[in-house]
């Protein structure tokens, strides 16, 4: 039997010494908001970081509570694989979500004071990039006592980070699980993200990147963002199933109305999306995503950049993911081979494209618990 | 793929890997020979295996496992990256034989071919008889066989002369896994081939 952390709440580390990041801005001091679940052993050896993808945060697991102690409906974004007995056994290891630097669920990002003015940064919030947030998260691990990670793991843009934790940090992480993740970017993937870009700057509340100061927030432009972006974590053949092309009233009306399911749907996960979500940190988060190439330094040789890795290897894709195929992954499974590094690979089988690495499918929950089964704290 | 009780050509595999060489297992099944390739004789071992339980089972025995088809080629292993690469019991399951033996030649130094014997002497009283065989080394009924290709080493040897490749050692076993010297055609239920280019 196999059952949730129950109720969570975050903590927040601080954080002093000045972080220096990519794109050559230095942020002064910052905020990373953060939940555990499960203990911390004495020889600190089980710990796993869970890196969230583009919209998620440090709430990955159990539910918040409300002011009198009960649980919410807020339940995290990677609740059905951690808990005891489930493949992130919190009877065995102590995980750690944290919510990115420059994001909107707590610590330090564009909605955040800037000490220099004492308004919020808005635009002037730097660009984060993948190896900016594993260095952030190094500071994170060093506050929690944690010299090594059991694993770092992650889907998407949290794979990327969990390749680049190996990267950044090769003595500090043991195992890496990149999920549905790619070495870089496809320009196709760059086009998507810029279209969802254009729709948030074109749209005339963003005031540049300022809106806090006018009251107000550019909704549309981070609704057609989120859905044009959901499109893309969508298989074909799963929307085809789940609205094909059913009308929520019996005839079309010939208008501009909402007609099909799939409008309607895509409407919903907009509107849900852009009213919780900050402008600011969907552009960042995209940019981070585009900017992540470890192979750039190395002619493009991805082998010859991945040599340092010292981790072990888990790389996992889904058959369905267009956004990030598994032939992307196979690029890293096959770069670690070439130099002899250890690395395991799976496909799964899913319908659900790029989101199934949030999906209970069990041989997928399987092939995870196998491996962290392995590990040894 | 196919798991009879012991597998002698493992033993003579073994003893053809060298400490810290590297081996690429196709067909990895749940890793078992890899397993103790790296135990017994201290290789670095790679797998690659088309089935989600054998993946499953050979993430959770520590194997560096690939899911991946092999009628799809190897693309993406780098040519000449293994010393040894192994197709045991798999060959005749495989419909692009000719493709998987350049592949395995390209991406390592020496293929490791082990394949039953359709020319074995109880095969053929089978077949006299009237019946397809089954025996330990091909232990399948007609109508649930993985088998694809039925051959012989003859047949097998003459594949090898067209593509030009250097057989560089056979060891031929019967049913019993004790080799078979004389007339291994007809006594020999497995075969096992080092080959080279």
């Amino acid at each position: 039997m196999s059952s949730g952390v129950g109720i969570v709440s975050a903590q927040c580390a601080h954080f002093t010494q000045p972080l220096e990041l990519k794109g050559g801005s230095v942020l002064p001091a910052f905020d990373l908001v953060y939940e555990t679940y499960g203990m911390l052993n004495a020889a600190k050896s089980n710990a796993i970081l869970v890196c969230h993808a583009l919209s998620g945060h440090h709430h990955v697991a159990g539910r918040t509570a409300d002011e009198f102690g009960k649980p919410t409906a807020n339940v995290g974004w990677w609740d059905n694989i951690v808990g005891s007995g489930r493949p992130l056994d919190t009877d065995r290891f102590y995980i750690v979500g944290v919510n990115n630097l420059g994001g909107c669920h707590g610590s330090t990002g564009p909605a955040s004071p800037n000490p220099a003015t004492g308004k919020p940064w808005g635009a002037d919030f730097p660009v984060v990039t993948v190896e900016d947030w594993v260095a952030s998260q190094a500071r994170l691990a060093d506050h929690l006592g944690i010299d090594a990670w059991a694993a770092v793991m992650g889907g998407s843009l949290g794979g990327m980070q969990a390749l680049q934790w190996t990267l950044s940090f090769p003595e500090r992480v043991r195992h890496s699980l990149v999920i549905a993740a790619a070495p870089k970017l496809s320009a196709e993937n760059i086009a998507f993200n810029d279209v969802a870009r254009q729709a948030i700057l074109s749209d005339p509340e963003f005031h540049g990147g300022h809106f806090y100061e006018h009251g107000v927030r550019p909704v549309s432009g981070l609704r057609l963002a989120r859905m044009l972006g959901h499109i893309t974590y969508l298989s074909d053949d799963q929307m085809a199933e789940k609205f094909g092309r059913r009308l929520r009233v019996g005839a079309g009306s010939y208008s501009f109305d909402v007609e099909f399911e799939i409008e309607s749907y895509l409407r919903y996960q907009g509107d849900k999306f852009a009213g919780v979500f900050d402008a600011n940190t969907y552009l960042r988060m995209t940019k981070a995503l585009d900017y992540f190439d470890p192979a750039q330094d190395y002619e493009d040789d991805l082998a010859r950049a991945l040599a340092r890795a010292k981790s072990e290897f888990l790389v996992i894709a889904f058959s369905t993911d267009w956004r990030f195929s598994p032939d992307r992954s196979r690029e890293i499974v096959h770069a670690l081979v070439h130099n002899g590094q250890a690395v395991a690979y799976a496909e799964i089988n899913s319908a659900h494209g790029h989101d199934s690495f949030l999906m209970n499918e069990p041989h997928y929950h399987a092939v995870v618990d196998a491996y962290l089964k392995r590990v040894k704290l | 793929m196919n798991q009879p009780l012991e597998r002698a050509d493992f033993d003579l595999i073994a003893s053809w890997v060298q400490p810290g060489e590297r081996v690429l297992d196709l067909g990895c099944g749940d890793g078992s020979l890899l397993k103790r390739l790296i135990e017994e004789r201290g290789a670095k071992g790679y797998g690659v295996e088309l089935g989600d339980a054998e993946v499953l089972a050979a993430i959770a025995k520590g194997i560096n496992v690939i899911q991946g088809n092999l009628e799809q080629g190897l693309a993406g292993f780098v040519d000449g990256t293994f010393n040894h690469v192994v197709l045991s019991r798999t060959l005749q399951t495989v419909r692009h034989t000719e493709r998987i033996l350049a592949e395995m030649l390209r991406v390592g130094r020496e293929a490791v071919v082990s394949f039953p014997n359709f020319a074995y002497w109880q095969n053929r009283l089978a077949v006299m008889g009237g019946r397809m065989p089954v025996s330990e080394d091909l232990p399948y009924e007609w109508f649930n066989t993985p088998n694809l290709r039925f051959f012989t080493l003859l047949d097998f040897e003459a594949l090898c002369v067209k593509m030009k490749l250097i057989i560089r050692e056979r060891q031929v076993l019967d049913e019993g896994g004790r080799l078979v010297v004389e007339e291994p055609n007809f006594l020999g239920s497995l075969a096992v081939y080092r080959l080279g280019r």
